[in-house]
């Protein structure tokens, strides 16, 4: 389980493992929004929210295809799913791995992101609470979806239609969290949907995930 | 500790391949399977495997006791030898990766990335998977492909090592292993007879 998660981790991190490509695109995007919209500060920052949020979602998108592409083209799947691991685990560690190798880095990068993007001083906290929250929602849904279209070549549009609007609750109970942290409002009941996907996607969809895995190696 | 299959149908894309195919093995025994391209070695191997439903018939084995071997080695590129091996034996829970890199002569190659290794070395990277596993059952899909014939004997010297210690082996393949006491089965004559067209359950073409 460890085994998977490292080695995981370490083909990210070398040469041609794609990390940093949904961080650069999220840095992309929070650059060229401000050239794009104009440089107002009040503009800038009434839309800050839902852009961080937005591109963080895509970011995310962006890489998901990989997550069991890689292993079914190698055979290394169907040797994982004849292994003592359960496929279940197999999913939900796949599903970690993406998150702490595409998701957390832009948890991390948001504030900075944020700057560019003149957010509200007292919206910060809960950007980076409300990312924390809501994007391992984003990479469990997004595993369910790889899952679905593994065996399928050039799967990745596909993957994109099935996986967007199951992405879209956690996008505006998400950008609602920081809208309304922006503005000062109260931020109980989002933050608390939010979690609430959360929660209920990291506990069922590893088990769906698993299933529909089994479906598409036979 | 043995692998019987009984009366066994298998498809693939939904088309049935074989059936009525029985066999068993017993410690120390190895059987070899034999046939044409597309007649269903691959196929009856993945249903041994457990990677899909057979369509008729039973498999009794004992729980986690096959390792199976495919055409694609499952090795990641980017990972040295030794660290695919050590990935894999953490996975089956064993540590010992040393004897199947000096069995499988890859010791001078243990820190070399997978992506720089020929073909056949690769394969014998997969190979030594198997002896990581430490498991008795080794289903092997056509194992020899792009070995030379020095690598070929190795090899079937490591298949008879593990036949001695009591495991099993049943490995679809089209040349001589240079394992004489092994059983030979030809799938020529269990293959299916065709539904007629038309008859077959609408639904089929949905799933």
């Amino acid at each position: 389980m460890i085994a998977l998660l490292t080695r995981d981790l370490r083909l990210a991190l070398r040469a041609g493992g794609g990390f940093g490509l949904g961080l650069a695109f999220f840095l992309i995007m929070a650059v060229l929004v401000p050239l794009g919209v104009g440089p107002q500060p009040a503009t800038l920052s009434l839309i800050a929210p839902g852009i961080l949020w937005v591109g963080a979602l895509l970011a995310c998108l962006l890489s998901l295809d990989r997550i069991f592409a890689l292993d079914f083209e190698d055979g290394s799947l169907d040797l994982l799913a004849t292994a003592p691991v359960p496929l279940e685990a197999v999913v939900t560690i796949k599903a970690l791995a993406h998150w702490l190798t595409t998701s957390l880095p832009l948890v991390l990068i948001s504030p900075v992101l944020g700057l560019l993007l003149f957010l509200p001083a007292e919206a910060y906290l809960w950007l980076i609470l409300s990312l924390l929250l809501g994007t391992p929602a984003l990479s469990v849904i997004g595993t369910f979806g790889a899952a679905l279209t593994v065996g399928l070549k050039r799967g990745g549009l596909l993957l994109s239609l099935l996986v967007l609007p199951l992405y879209i609750p956690t996008l505006i109970f998400g950008a609602e969290v920081v809208s309304r942290g922006a503005m000062g409002l109260s931020v109980g009941t989002p933050l608390a949907l939010l979690a609430g996907i959360t929660a209920g996607s990291v506990a069922i969809l590893p088990f769906a995930s698993a299933l529909v895995l089994r479906i598409n190696l036979r | 500790m043995s692998l019987a299959v009984t009366a066994l149908a298998c498809a693939r894309g939904g088309v049935p391949l074989l059936e009525g195919v029985s066999f068993a093995l017993r410690p120390g025994a190895a059987l070899v399977l034999r046939g044409p391209n597309g007649c269903g070695k691959t196929t009856l191997l993945r249903c041994v495997a457990g990677l899909q439903p057979a369509l008729a018939g039973e498999i009794a084995a004992a729980p986690d006791a096959i390792a199976y071997a495919a055409h694609a080695d499952g090795i990641k590129a980017t990972l040295s030898v030794a660290e695919n091996l050590r990935f894999w034996a953490a996975i089956y829970g064993t540590t010992d990766i040393e004897t199947a890199l000096e069995r499988m002569n890859l010791r001078a190659l243990a820190d070399r990335a997978a992506q720089n290794l020929s073909a056949g070395q690769k394969r014998r990277l997969g190979l030594a998977r198997l002896m990581v596993t430490g498991r008795p059952v080794w289903v092997l899909d056509e194992p020899t492909v792009s070995l030379d014939m020095a690598s070929v004997a190795l090899f079937g010297g490591v298949v008879r090592d593990h036949l001695a210690r009591g495991g099993m082996a049943l490995i679809a393949t089209h040349i001589d292993l240079g394992l004489p006491e092994a059983e030979v089965l030809d799938l020529t004559p269990f293959k299916a007879q065709l539904p007629a067209a038309g008859s077959g359950d609408f639904d089929e073409a949905f799933l």
